[in-house]
């Protein structure tokens, strides 16, 4: 066996619960996984070929073949193309002298696709040999092919200073920005590391610390909104040997990028929320679970997670309480949108694919390794932080009666000061946009493609869980878009990939929705489509997680909002079309023998 | 000693033990809550929705869900038939199944559930993929134009060391199943009819062996699927 692949499998103990990192590792190491690096992996973990396959072919990042010496991952969500993703895309292929999906012919450029990569406030932008380019160019692009190209080191074909705050650190170097364009009064606002932890614990005990969580009523972050107080106050009542505190910081969901800021700015407060989550369920270690996407981050957060440690903010006997011992390691995914859903988070952590699991047992029963588990979104985390400081009442006093406190709103699109935002809940979408200088607004998308897209006649709704409840992610689309085909289509296209395909309906529903949407964008559509795709929508509820569930909402939620568009589209005149294409289907075979299609 | 609990399916209360799942209850009591990728001695995982009931209004799947105290289902309902149905015809469209030239007619349960549910043509249109045919091992035959992807396969089916013989490799719409070749190279014969035996359609075909049984006289010929287990207690000539 080669010695470097040794060296990988040995660093995880040859643990198959570690497959994830083993493979991370070896992709990292060598540009992909070849088949003999698979079956040696097979072989010193003890399992089948296939079982190692499972996993590998699962990832977005994982690859059987080499990618190129250099590595393109372009992003390619709906605010990316609206943004003039194409003419980037179009420069880079020029440049690279291959399409979008191949290796250049020397094999020094490969270009890909990639879903949302938590950039939407500066796109188009693309991942580089693992660091991050934002606000691209046409010429840009091609300046960085032919950079590459000349064996230029990436981090040298920046066209942009470094970012603000601490995208600039010495560990970080990356060019992002923060854009922070609203600080409130919780998660935001000034932050001292440890105050929580070295001046309250010591006299709460756990169960004032749960207690405490109640009474401030905030509800998860991360898009579901279950109250955090009440999962803690499970995950403490279950039995197990262990217990696991685990943060999701998967932020997977189109449009959003509010966790990427507050790994970036609030990485100490993020670690004192999971430890002292771990305070309180009793669990003495806990995972960040990290998108692939956010890899560029690592360096800094292993740092950061050092100096709490030297600080006594991790590690044993926390600010001085005798027996408080935490610790937490960071598990990175390797692009997969699912697994920002918590089950399939815990699978993926566990080195296996990231599919959803049946619920019940939910994670506070059997979790990580099958013990009882607290996940939470990086915000939530951060919010119980200020909580604890300052109080469940002095928190309960800021958002509405059934929405406590302040919330995060990642805001793209066709707005002049994209970015993050943090608002108490209860403002309307028109404070919002008025807040973000948009103006000839057709649309906003209400908490990414999960959530749903809204018209004029909604925007005196209010942001809060009992109106529009959302994770954050908010993209307002203006008069200029053509809806169904920027951002439904596209939507559609990003669940029909991320998809992890175990559930039938929606591995197979969303394509047949999505083919018969671009019968209609062909013009080839009739006024029985828009009824089949309104009575299609119906089974996916059925599904077993979020993702399905949710997945015919961008068609469902624009009929049901914009019903105007579909029926514009279709023809009135006719009742049936196959939607079947003569000309173009015997396009190939006259070319062969050199005739023109004529059918009727 | 194990609680015996009781629950309601469609208005009818049943006994049920505690731990079961609602499927084993029903089955129990005569029930017939339409399955897929549920199989006995199999561990589930609820991939095919097609045993979806409601469990105090919410959607839930049976073959998963644990019973308990005074749960009220609805099971056969019209609505929830309706999707199910759509969900067979989805299925249906999603693979090749040309049922008259399949080894497994007559005891495919996808067929029988077609036949259950009345399906005359789809709803969809068919999707016609274009997929793989593994004849290399030298017991089994692998069709996957059939499959279905419920992975009974790949969660029932282990070696003595707990290996898998087939996997899912990768996922949504480009999922397939895989055998593994190392694993199935020296397969035994009972091994390979347990293989074709979990299948519940027609991708995994022990070879050498086809047609002995006459189609018009296989088990769904007999009897809609189903009906094994409605007709529990009028057995016997009572
Ligand atoms: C497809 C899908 C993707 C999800 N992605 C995320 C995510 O990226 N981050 C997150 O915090 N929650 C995500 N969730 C929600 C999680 O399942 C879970 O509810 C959440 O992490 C719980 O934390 P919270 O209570 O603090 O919100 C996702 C759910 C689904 C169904
Ligand atoms: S709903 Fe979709 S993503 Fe979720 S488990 Fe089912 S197939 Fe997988
Ligand atoms: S091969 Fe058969 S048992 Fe395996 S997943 Fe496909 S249909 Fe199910
Ligand atoms: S039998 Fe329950 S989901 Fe398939």
């Amino acid at each position: 066996m080669n010695s470097q692949l040794e060296k990988i499998i040995k660093k995880y103990d040859s643990d198959k619960f570690r497959l994830m990192d083993i493979l991370i590792d070896i992709q990292a190491e060598f540009g992909f996984i070849s088949k003999e690096a698979t079956h040696d992996v097979a072989k010193e973990l003890n399992m089948a070929v296939v079982d190692v396959e499972q996993t590998l072919t699962f990832y977005h990042f994982f690859t059987q073949k080499s990618t190129g010496k250099n590595t393109v991952y372009l992003n390619d969500s709906a605010v990316a193309c609206m943004m003039g993703r194409e003419e980037i895309k179009k420069a880079f292929e020029e440049a690279a002298g291959c399409k979008f999906g191949e290796n250049s012919a020397d094999g020094l450029i490969g270009l890909y696709n990639t879903a949302c990569i938590g950039m939407n406030d500066q796109e188009p932008a693309a991942i580089i040999n693992g660091k991050v380019f934002t606000k691209l160019t046409p010429a840009v692009a091609q300046q960085i092919v032919s950079g590459l190209k000349a064996g230029k080191n990436v981090q040298d074909l920046y066209h942009q200073e470094l970012g603000d705050g601490k995208n600039a650190a010495a560990e970080v170097k990356s060019m992002v920005r923060n854009n922070i364009r609203r600080r409130g009064q919780v998660i935001l606002n000034d932050f001292t590391p440890g105050v929580a932890l070295k001046t309250k614990l010591s006299s709460m005990q756990p169960k004032d610390v749960i207690d405490e969580v109640k009474k401030s009523n905030i509800r998860g972050r991360g898009g579901a909104g279950f109250p955090t107080g009440l999962k803690w106050d499970f995950c403490s009542r279950s039995t197990g040997e262990k217990r696991y505190v685990l943060c999701n910081a998967d932020e997977g969901e189109p449009g959003t990028f509010k966790d990427r800021v507050l790994l970036t700015e609030r990485p100490e407060m993020l670690f004192e929320g999971m430890a002292i989550g771990g305070y309180a369920v009793g669990a003495d270690q806990g995972i960040l679970y990290l998108r692939y996407e956010y890899k560029y981050l690592e360096t800094y957060l292993e740092k950061v997670l050092e100096d709490a440690r030297k600080d006594n903010r991790l590690g044993k006997n926390i600010g001085g309480v005798n027996g408080f011992d935490f610790d937490i390691r960071i598990q990175f995914g390797a692009g997969a949108y699912v697994c920002g859903e918590e089950t399939a988070l815990i699978e993926s952590g566990e080195g296996k694919r990231g599919e959803p699991r049946d619920k019940p047992p939910f994670p506070v029963e059997k979790g990580y390794l099958n013990m009882p588990t607290v996940i939470n979104n990086v915000e939530t985390f951060c919010a119980v932080v200020k909580i604890i400081e300052n109080g469940g009442n002095w928190y309960k006093q800021m958002g509405t009666e059934e929405s406590s406190g302040t919330k995060l709103l990642s805001i793209s699109g066709d707005c002049a000061q994209p970015g993050v935002y943090e608002i108490e809940w209860g403002m309307t979408i028109s404070q919002m946009l008025e807040m973000v200088g948009a103006s000839n607004v057709q649309a906003v998308q209400v908490s990414g493609p999960s959530g749903q897209i809204i018209g004029p006649k909604d925007f005196d709704r209010k942001i809060c869980y009992g109106d529009l409840a959302t994770g954050g992610s908010m993209i307002v689309v203006d008069k200029t878009r053509d809806m169904l085909k920027d951002i439904v289509l596209n939507f559609m296209e990003f669940f029909i990939e991320e998809s992890c395909g175990s559930c039938t309906t929606c591995r197979i529903v969303p394509k047949l929705m999505k083919d018969r949407l671009v019968k209609i964008l062909n013009g080839k559509g009739v006024m029985k489509d828009i009824a089949d795709l309104e009575d299609w929508a119906k089974i996916l509820p059925v599904s077993r997680c979020g993702l399905g569930q949710t997945a015919a909402n961008p068609i469902a939620t624009s009929i049901k909002n914009f019903r105007e568009l579909y029926e514009a589209k279709v023809q009135k005149d006719v009742d049936y079309d196959c939607g079947f294409d003569m000309n173009k289907a015997v396009q190939a075979s006259c070319a062969f023998v050199d005739r023109v299609p004529n059918a009727h | 000693m194990s609680e015996i609990i009781k629950i309601v399916i469609d208005g009818k209360e049943i006994e049920a033990t505690k731990g079961q799942t609602i499927l084993q209850a029903a089955v129990n009591n005569g029930i017939y809550i339409p399955t897929l990728c549920a199989f006995d001695g199999i561990k589930p995982k609820a991939s095919c929705r097609l045993c979806t009931v409601k469990v105090n209004g919410r959607a839930m799947t049976a073959c998963t869900t644990p019973a308990t105290e005074g749960m009220e289902i609805e099971n056969n309902t019209a609505g929830i038939n309706e999707i199910r149905k759509a969900i067979i015809e989805a299925i249906f469209v999603e693979g090749n199944h040309f049922c008259p030239s399949c080894e497994k007619s007559g005891n495919c349960e996808l067929q029988a559930l077609g036949y259950r549910f009345m399906m005359m043509v789809p709803r969809f249109p068919y999707s016609f993929p274009q997929r793989p045919i593994d004849a290399t091992n030298p017991k089994l035959l692998l069709d996957t134009n059939r499959c279905i992807l419920c992975l009974r396969c790949v969660r029932g089916l282990k070696d003595e060391n707990g290996k898998s013989l087939f996997a899912i490799k990768h996922r949504g719409v480009h999922a397939e199943i895989v055998m593994d070749h190392e694993v199935c190279a020296n397969i035994s014969d009972e091994m390979a009819q347990k293989a074709m035996n979990t299948c519940p359609v027609g991708v995994i075909i022990k070879k050498e062996k086809g047609f002995d049984e006459a189609i018009g006289t296989r088990k769904f010929d007999k009897q809609p699927i189903g009906h094994e287990i409605e007709n529990k207690f009028n057995q016997g000539g009572n």
